[in-house]
């Protein structure tokens, strides 16, 4: 909420600078979100008045003014505004003035002398109108500093208030916190009934008096809603952020922010019967005064007469029933609607409006009958008429009841941490307008009707505090029982893993989880992705299934930017369709580790032959995760991944994630490039960890002998490996391969894997006969299970 | 015996001539050697009376010593020298970069988070995870703030298409209920329960994005319920943690009313510092609150034998504060120019 600090003054005027009253109000919740001068620096103009305005003899548009600036002599000044006349009050800039941006000195203007300057409201920093000189008012007093006139020494705040204090969402409210919180007097504007001339009433019905309990109108006949809207009601409406519209809408909206009723004024002529405060018929619509056509749901209140629905209650009025500038009768509504009846309606219409604002927030309910009072008081002398009496329609029951709330200061005192007696606990509520008793050890406290804020004893303790002052709180070493946390050996942290990804020379980024639909479909093969319903762009309305596209794009981006090696990964959460899924049913959320490594092996540098990096550079970073645990790897068709070039990564037999060359297709599409290789991984399962467990050391040598296999190219080194072991006598402790070899010696089709055999036994040296035994019996098992052929 | 004298010297100044090994070896025999010039005068011995070869011989064979003295001290000095050759032609560059695998690097939120959870572990906190698709019902509903509550527009939610109750968290509040709620289900049935402390470090979404909102951040919610947990404590822990984690005591921290619909009291916490960039201003750091009592009824946990407060803080912020970065958007673009530099 905006508003003149000047105005706030007018009510309460406590001995602050306006920084200090900018604290008071951020410091008891009511923040300050801007604190802005109402016009720029400047000084030295008057209110003047040009007695003559002459064409100027060597210039066509320049004008010799004579202007009385309540000194002995006028004034001679050059002027080359086209509204400049005779008579005219006028803004005068005197030889010596600081305006914003520039100083005015005498000077002589195409050969004769001018002693000032006459101003634009622009040329004031006061709008961006320059079309002619500020035109004042003709009781304007000659030779005033214009500063004082049009009170531009005053500050606009911008408060940012809570939705727990829409007491604060006028000027009346935020006064009564100003004089609470400094104790200051404050003087609201004497409302006086006004006595009716007329008779004239049209009936009100509450149709629905839960929504509605309250509903005061009042006749006004025969206005001229033409009339001007005076400067000073002018002046703070625009000071508080609302456009003058006319005389009638300006009231309603100045008592609105003067008191904090939002009022409604109808054309009395377009009404036909009773009003009714109602819910919707079937297939009713609303056309409203910001243009919009809505069918009203069932549960939005509508005013209505006895032909139509008119307006939404407490939200909006009707384009067809509101004044105009020919308007001449006037039906004032000032009534109170219940938050619950309001709360969210606007919203789901796509719109806010100040009224909606208020009234779901709640709005005093006793207030209505003398904002119509002021409101009234203000059309008469404004436009003009004769108002006839207020009718209050109201169904007491249905009111908001202010049941005494129960507060125990022992409790406020615990939850807060401060010593507060209960005497001073009494003086803080009541300063604020709550009634309190005493009931025993207790505080029997009831809020007025303008708080819609208290209704349990947090309530009263939060008030309580804030009155106080959290300042005056301590801030305590809190004192709690000693008990180590949890470290289990057999987990790590996601610290480790960011760590040692990071030492293996990744990355970390964070991408977001909504992507392109397309990477979905071409990295996921997902073509039903989890959409979003309210994307903020096409290119994040997907939850991501994968992280893969993400780093896959950190690529492509980083690229563009020259960077030419590039190794990322994140953990993150991917999204998936899943009926039982948990926590939330019909959502698989795992957690994931990815990775992804395209350009250079190693970064450039000197004595080392650069490559490429490639799958088994990936997959090293990938065991190195898991070490000491051993992964194994099995041939993958991944829609992601070239399908010659990717795996799955099995844990203990589970499927913990995929490891590969981006696919081909993919690389091309997206422009990545060389091709990265990529890895995701469940993150639950690079959490694991094993406890070491000793095992005894032998102290016999050990005996190592190397074998050669030539076998078909397409035979996996992990196959010859589990086929030589089932051959492998108790001493093989190991068998490792060392050397991948096809080319010249060897046949097209095949290839040459040599293996490092281990042998050991813990007791005794062995014997070479058994040693040779052993080597040849894995080798007979290899040639005749595989067709294996020992290379010479 | 002037003459032995004489070729002692004569021998040690040959010596130092020699150039290397060869050379040394060569004069050696000149003197050592079955020929040598000693060799021959102990041979001369036989000759001379048995009194007189005794004095002789001691007198040649004192000679001999300090000939081999000399040799071996010329030898030893060789041979240095030909180690100082051999280490000056192996020296290296060592200047030249090192060679092999560089370094990654962590987000540099990540490091932010890290520490936060450090700081709060070493006074007991734990960690605790929850789901980033999640129920309206634990968003809103269990932390007070029902349907049509205006708070509700407080925040831009992200929603789901065909799914009515599901949407992104706005916030990681609602793992304040999943951890009551499983802490009352282990230790609802004890005399006494112990103390809930936990940080949740998260992702969270609205719809929002400038230089200063991103769709997705981060926060970092903490909890504390226990018998006799006050608002003074809860001033105690921030202000202990802020000044932790900025390491300065010159520092500024004010808690200023608010208002949540979860929390009540409710205050933001708002820092100063007092010098650097930033002097002076008042920088909004996190909000929280003593939780309601009605997200404690939700949670199972009885309001009047338990309180408890709880604070959501924005690491992304707490990051850029502490490293100079004014643009949230650079964490979250993957750029390596900017991310390497938090290594």
């Amino acid at each position: 909420m905006q508003f003149s600090e000047h105005w706030l003054r007018s009510l309460v005027n406590p001995p602050l600078d306006s920084e200090s009253l900018g604290h008071l109000l951020t410091m008891a919740g009511l923040e300050v979100e801007e604190a802005v001068p109402a016009a720029a620096a400047f000084s030295g103009v008057v209110v003047g008045r040009i007695i003559a305005a002459e064409k100027h003899p060597n210039a066509d548009k320049l004008k010799l003014c004579k202007v009385d600036v309540g000194q002995d002599e006028l004034l001679q000044i050059v002027c080359g505004a086209p509204n400049a006349a005779a008579g005219l009050r006028v803004p005068c800039a005197m030889v010596g003035a600081k305006l914003p941006g520039f100083d005015i000195k005498a000077a002589k203007l195409r050969g004769v002398e001018s002693f000032g300057m006459l101003c634009s409201a622009r040329e004031l920093g006061l709008s961006d109108d320059h079309g002619g000189l500020l035109e004042l008012p003709g009781n304007a007093p000659i030779g005033q500093d214009i500063r004082n006139f049009l009170t531009l020494d005053d500050t606009l705040f911008t408060i940012k208030l809570t939705p727990n204090r829409s007491d604060c969402l006028s000027l009346a409210g935020v006064a009564r916190e100003v004089a609470a919180l400094t104790g200051q007097p404050l003087a609201l504007p004497q409302i006086e009934a006004v006595v009716p001339a007329v008779d004239d009433r049209r009936a009100v019905v509450l149709d629905a008096p839960d929504g509605c309990p309250r509903y005061c109108s009042r006749i006004v006949r025969g206005v001229d809603a033409k009339a001007p809207t005076p400067d000073w009601m002018k002046q703070r409406l625009q000071r508080s952020g609302v456009r003058s519209i006319s005389a009638l809408v300006d009231v309603t909206n100045y008592v609105m922010l003067e008191l904090g009723q939002p009022l409604h004024a109808f054309d009395n002529a377009k009404l036909v019967g009773a009003i009714h405060v109602r819910y919707p018929n079937t297939g009713e619509k609303v056309r409203l005064l910001n243009e919009q056509t809505v069918v009203p749901a069932a549960d939005t209140l509508l005013i209505a007469d006895e032909a139509r629905a008119l307006a939404l209650a407490g939200i909006m009025g009707g384009e067809d029933s509101g004044i105009t500038l020919d308007t001449v009768d006037v039906f004032l509504e000032s009534a109170f609607f219940a938050p619950a009846a309001i709360a969210g309606r606007a919203r789901s219409y796509g719109f806010v409006s100040d009224a909606s604002h208020r009234f779901e927030r709640g709005v005093d309910f006793e207030l209505a009958g003398r904002a119509i009072e002021r409101a009234t008081r203000l059309v008469l002398d404004i436009c003009g008429g004769a108002a006839g009496p207020v009718d209050e329609a109201v169904a007491k029951d249905h009111l908001p009841a202010r049941p005494a709330v129960r507060l125990r200061p022992a409790r406020a005192r615990r939850l807060l941490g401060i010593d507060l007696g209960d005497d001073a606990i009494v003086r803080l509520l009541e300063g604020v307008h709550l009634s309190v008793e005493r009931e025993g050890d207790a505080l029997l406290v009831t809020p007025p009707s303008f708080r819609f804020d208290i209704e349990i004893e947090e309530d009263l303790i939060e008030e309580m505090a804030r009155l106080h002052g959290y300042d005056a709180i301590p801030a305590c070493a809190p004192q709690g029982s000693l008990m180590m946390l949890d470290r289990s050996e057999s987990s790590r942290s996601v610290w480790d893993v960011r760590h040692l990804l990071a030492a293996r020379d990744f990355q970390e980024v964070v991408n977001y989880a909504f992507v392109e639909e397309a990477w979905e479909r071409d990295f996921c093969a997902n073509a039903e992705p989890i959409r979003l319903a309210n994307p903020i762009a096409s290119q994040m309305s997907v939850m991501r299934s994968r992280l893969i596209p993400g780093l896959a794009a950190n690529l492509v981006a980083n690229r563009k930017r020259q960077q030419a090696r590039v190794r990322v990964f994140e953990i993150g959460r991917c999204f998936e369709r899943k009926a039982d899924g948990e926590p939330v049913a019909g959502f698989h959320q795992p957690l994931r580790v990815a990775g992804l490594a395209a350009g250079l092996a190693l970064p450039e540098q000197w004595g080392a032959a650069s490559r490429q990096v490639d799958f088994y550079d990936v997959k090293s970073d990938v065991e190195a995760l898991f070490a000491p645990r051993a992964l194994e790897f099995e041939r993958l068709s991944d829609p992601a991944l070239h399908p010659g070039r990717a795996a799955s990564i099995l844990l203990d037999g589970r499927r913990i994630g995929l490891l590969g060359e981006i696919h081909p297709v993919w690389v091309q599409r997206y422009e990545m490039g060389t091709a990265p290789v990529v890895f995701e991984i469940e993150l639950d399962a690079a959490l694991l960890a094993d406890l070491p467990a000793y095992r005894e050391i032998s102290r016999q040598p050990a005996v190592t002998r190397d074998v050669a296999l030539v076998v078909e190219q397409a035979l996996t080194a992990a196959r010859v490996i589990e086929v030589m072991r089932e051959a492998a006598a108790e001493i093989v402790m190991g068998i490792e391969l060392f050397d991948v070899y096809h080319g010249k010696g060897i046949d097209a089709g095949k290839k040459s894997l040599a293996f490092r055999v281990l042998m050991q036994d813990t007791q005794r040296t062995l014997e070479d006969a058994e040693v040779d035994a052993a080597v040849d019996a894995i080798v007979r098992h290899a040639e005749t299970s595989l067709g294996a052929r020992l290379r010479g | 015996m002037d003459k032995l004298d004489q070729l002692v010297q004569q021998a040690a100044t040959e010596f130092a001539a020699a150039a290397d090994g060869v050379q040394l070896e060569q004069v050696k025999a000149r003197y050592l050697g079955k020929t040598g010039a000693l060799t021959e005068r102990l041979k001369g011995l036989g000759k001379l009376a048995a009194e007189e070869r005794r004095v002789a011989g001691a007198e040649i064979n004192r000679a001999k010593d300090a000939i081999e003295a000399a040799l071996e001290a010329r030898r030893q000095a060789l041979r240095e020298a030909v180690l100082v050759a051999q280490l000056a032609a192996e020296a290296l560059d060592v200047t030249l970069p090192g060679r092999g695998v560089a370094q990654g690097g962590l987000h540099p939120v990540s490091r932010t988070l890290e520490r936060i959870e450090a700081l709060f572990r070493s006074i007991g906190f734990v960690v605790a995870d929850g789901p980033e698709i999640e129920t309206d019902w634990h968003n809103f509903t269990a932390l007070n703030t029902p349907e049509n509550h205006p708070a509700r527009s407080m925040h831009d939610t992200f929603y789901l298409e065909g799914h009515e109750d599901v949407l992104l968290r706005t916030h990681t509040s609602p793992v304040q209920i999943r951890t009551m709620l499983d802490h009352v289900a282990r230790y609802g049935d004890r005399e006494s329960m112990p103390e809930i402390r936990v940080i949740v470090p998260g992702r969270v979404y609205r719809v929002d994005s400038d230089a200063t909102h991103s769709p997705m951040f981060h926060q970092v919610e903490g909890l504390w319920v226990g018998e006799s947990v006050s608002f003074a404590d809860l001033k105690g822990v921030i202000a202990d943690f802020l000044r932790k984690f900025f390491e300065t005591e010159d520092l500024q921290v004010r808690f200023r009313p608010s208002f949540f619909p979860f929390t009540e009291p409710s205050a933001e916490i708002d820092v100063a510092f007092m010098s650097g960039a930033l002097k002076g201003r008042w920088l909004e750091i996190a909000g929280c609150g003593m939780v309601h009592p009605n997200v404690l009824r939700f949670g199972g946990i009885d309001p009047e034998r338990y309180t408890g407060f709880a604070f959501g803080m924005g690491p992304d912020r707490l990051t850029m504060l502490r490293y100079g970065v004014n643009d949230l958007r650079l964490f979250f673009e993957g750029d390596l120019r900017f991310l390497s530099q938090f290594r």
